[in-house]
């Protein structure tokens, strides 16, 4: 029998950054804030300080900071037709867990998405007409737009201490930043990283073929920096052992440098961790959230009551819940009815790895941070004439190594023996003149009808729940556009001065087995009317005004930037409407 | 969605307080907390990993720890400079990797049932490493009495190389997991242990992050992100330092 507790004015369902964000924003208005977090608590000083946070065996390969398939998992199936089958071991993404979620962990690449990004569909059409768009493409545009998002871009940076260069200051092109970003009101909180040896000779290399390379923005910071909330941030010491791994110098801008603090401070606030949500509740209507379900470690079963739900899950956890509780209609491909599961994306990464001359070049790559790196924008989003090529898409590229962790990282040039001796002198020949970055290419990934998420008919969690069901491929437009952005890719390495070049653009069929970053979109969108989408643009549920969906969920597809700067900005935007129009009047916020 | 019933709840989540949320690497349970009012602090909270000495085998037997033994070596053989993977560890790495969770899939999803997918779904079986291991050496060694009428370790290194040729291309015959499989597997898990951090057995010496020119766990560059195109000087240093440390004259 579920134990029912006292009345909390907000839960917050996963206290990762979204969680993390909405939740100090609604202490701060004195109402009461219960977070429940499936994973453990997690803090610096006692998961990752620097005397054993650099250990590759146990956070990269073991990923002993993530979740794990045993915990909870979905099911992974190409197409429509074909049975999914359990993620018996991460492969293509790694999901986050416990108090910080991948804010733990991210490699803190921190970027805005491009002005066009958030009109995409109009954009596209007006330039190249609809006929262009691929077939099956199920794209919107976002119902904002980069200007009213700026302002929220900006608070999370400064969150955050986000080291970078400026491209655009109101309007006015900066040298040695990104030409091609949108406009932003001021400039970075703290100066770019320091960049190696192989990152610099990418940039120039980059330039002496026109292009007009600039600093990667980074969440590892290049000094110390005090936020906005008084809590103290350090300077990255490029240790190498950045994503995958906590920060043991309080230098990555996370849950924990940067909010956690202050918020466990606030008597209104309490975090309940270990603790998992099986369910929202819903009155009887279904028109209202009356609270969460969650079983704790000991499996017992609570009925937290709240008047605001505030769903801050991943991508994949957020989607899962929304259909175990049956809120909006699940969407149906075949039909093309229902919202919930569809639009749903990833990413298109690839790379190409340079050999170098080892008596002329020594990369250092064990030098590097998390957010390290040189990159170019010009094939990225629209920032190019699309019409010669017949893609749609596209992604910022660079030299973004970010470090030489070797277990991950002795690469051989092909037709090296797996074994033997011709191994073992491949592997020391090589150690210190490669450049291999895991993501080169950053490319974006379109959303199509047929690639969406539902529930799983067979394989269930550990509560007896579905599994959530991911149904994803790649269509041809990804593979065209990760050819043609690999090939420019390539041709710059091959111009720092490669003996060498082995390209890998991305090939069909999607592969849940090999890792592709974890950023995972969609599946309740955002939108201007619940006919093509779950979420209002401050990601109120259309269909339960008192519930809110953080996160890339409501991504109606990817752009070619790592997603965390967007869902900090989107969660910002959100938690001003919540406090300045639902707080005085709960209702739906925008009139369907 | 009905209310999930006490029993069935319990059933499900007794693999949680085994496995638990918190700690997996040796399987103690995480209890649920409530954070508030300050930040939660305890002594000796910590988790560094615990130090794997020499010693007996955890999981092999006698026999199977010296048929890895000599796998391991001709995987990764000793040169002039480098110990090969016998000397650096990689058995004992892989023994204690075995006799803990990797080696009983903890962190993985082992529910049934169990079904043959494509290659892009990943792998479905419901053998676990430990058993993939003991069904493939048994294979292993049952083909070397067969045909040579003595096990892998009594072989010659020539001989013990066209064997892992034979695996590596599949066309060995084996009973149980194909040999391509087990080749794989074994080749993974001797890379892992010839480059993981020493405190797990494998690495000895730091052999490994020597001959490539890791510096190891060390944390701080700062003094070297301008330093372009020199060589980095110091010798590595693992989790538990390096032996000079403890050096006593």
């Amino acid at each position: 029998m579920a134990q029912k507790l006292p009345h909390r004015d907000v839960v917050v369902i996963g206290l990762g950054w979204t969680g993390s964000i909405l939740a100090e924003a609604l202490t701060s208005e004195g109402l009461d804030v219960v977070a429940v977090e499936r994973g453990p608590w997690r803090d610096t000083a006692t998961d990752f300080p620097p005397s054993y946070a650099p250990d590759e065996l146990r956070y990269r390969i073991y990923h002993e900071l993530f979740l794990q398939p045993a915990q909870a998992t979905l099911t992974f199936r190409n197409k429509i037709g074909q049975e999914a089958l359990p993620v018996r071991s991460w492969g293509a993404f790694m999901l986050g867990n416990g108090a910080g979620g991948a804010g733990v962990h991210w490699n803190a690449e921190t970027w805005r998405f491009l002005p066009s990004d958030f009109e995409l569909r109009s954009h596209l059409v007006q330039r190249y007409g609809a006929g262009f768009l691929p077939p099956d493409t199920a794209i919107q545009d976002w119902g904002i737009t980069y200007a009213e998002l700026e302002p929220y871009y900006d608070r999370f940076e400064y969150l955050c201490g986000t080291s970078g260069t400026a491209g655009n200051l109101r309007g006015t092109i900066q040298p040695g930043g990104n030409p091609f970003e949108g406009p932003r009101s001021r400039p970075y909180p703290t100066p770019a990283l320091k960049q190696g040896f192989s990152h610099k000779l990418f940039a120039k290399a980059a330039a002496e073929l026109g292009y007009k390379p600039f600093p990667q923005p980074a969440g590892n910071l290049s000094q110390a920096y005090t936020n906005p909330h008084g809590l103290q941030m350090g300077p990255c010491t490029y240790c190498g052992f950045c994503e995958w791994f906590g920060c043991g110098n309080y230098a990555k801008a996370s849950p924990q440098t940067t909010l956690l603090p202050i918020l466990v401070r606030r008597p209104n606030f309490e975090a309940r961790t270990n603790c998992e949500v099986t369910r929202i509740n819903l009155s009887r209507d279904r028109k209202r959230a009356t609270g969460v379900t969650y079983v704790d470690s000991s499996g017992q079963e609570h009925d937290q009551p709240a008047d605001l739900v505030l769903l801050c899950g991943f991508q994949t956890w957020n989607v899962q819940l929304l259909l175990l509780s049956g809120i909006g209609q699940p969407y149906d491909p075949v039909a093309g009815t229902g919202q919930i599961g569809r639009n749903f994306t990833h990413q298109t990464v690839s790379t190409a790895t340079g050999f170098f001359d080892r008596a002329k070049y020594n990369f250092n790559p064990f030098v590097a941070a998390g957010a390290i790196g040189m990159c170019i924008d010009e094939w990225n989003g629209d920032n190019f004439d699309h019409g010669p090529y017949g893609f749609i898409g596209g992604g910022y590229m660079g030299q973004v190594q970010t470090n030489g962790r070797p277990i991950e990282k002795t690469p051989v040039p092909p037709g090296t023996p797996e074994w033997g001796h011709g191994w073992k002198q491949a592997v020391r020949d090589n150690y210190l003149s490669t450049v291999h970055t895991g993501t080169g290419v950053h490319g974006s990934f379109s959303s199509y009808r047929d690639v969406y998420m539902d529930l799983d008919p067979t394989w269930k969690d550990r509560f007896g729940r579905p599994l959530l069901r991911a149904t994803i491929d790649f269509h041809d437009n990804e593979l065209k556009m990760s050819a043609f952005l690999t090939e420019k890719y390539a041709a710059i390495i091959r111009a720092m001065g490669a003996n060498q070049v082995v390209s890998e653009p991305r090939k069909g069929p999607y592969d849940i087995t090999k890792y592709q970053t974890s950023h995972l979109c969609g599946g309740a969108i955002m939108g201007t009317s619940p006919a093509d989408s779950a979420l209002n643009k401050y990601l109120q549920s259309w269909n339960v005004p008192n519930l809110f969906v953080q996160g890339a969920t409501a991504f109606p597809q990817n752009a070619g930037y790592n997603p965390t700067g967007t869902v900090g900005a989107l969660a910002y935007m959100s938690a001003d409407a919540i406090r300045s129009q639902y707080l005085k009047k709960p209702g739906p916020l925008v009139q369907a | 969605m009905g209310r999930l019933g006490r029993r069935k709840l319990l059933a499900g989540t007794a693999v949680s307080l085994i496995f638990g949320t918190g700690c997996w690497l040796d399987g103690t349970p995480a209890r649920a907390a409530i954070v508030q009012g300050s930040l939660p602090w305890q002594p000796y909270a910590g988790d560094p990993p615990a130090g794997i000495g020499p010693g007996q085998w955890h999981f092999f037997s006698a026999e199977e720890g010296a048929m890895v033994e000599a796998l391991v070596d001709r995987l990764i053989p000793p040169d002039a400079d480098t110990p090969g993977g016998k000397d650096a560890g990689c058995a004992v790495f892989i023994d204690r990797q075995l006799a803990g969770p990797y080696g009983r899939s903890s962190r993985s999803y082992m529910r049934p049932p169990f079904r043959d997918g494509t290659e892009s779904q990943g792998p479905q079986s419901p053998l676990t490493p430990a058993d993939r291991y003991r069904m493939s050496l048994a294979a292993l060694d049952a083909h070397c009495q067969a045909a040579f009428g003595r096990g892998l370790p009594a072989l010659s290194p020539d001989a013990q190389d066209k064997l892992i040729h034979g695996l590596e291309n599949n066309s060995l015959p084996m009973q149980g997991p194909s040999a391509r499989a087990f080749f794989e597997l074994l080749l993974k898990d001797t890379r892992y242990g010839f480059f993981a951090d020493p405190i797990y057995g494998g690495n000895r010496g730091m052999a490994a992050w020597r001959m490539i020119g890791f510096p190891g766990a060390r944390y701080d560059y700062r003094d070297w992100i301008d330093r372009h195109n020199e060589r980095y000087p110091l010798p590595p240093l693992g989790i538990a330092g390096r032996p000079a440390w403890s050096d006593r004259e």
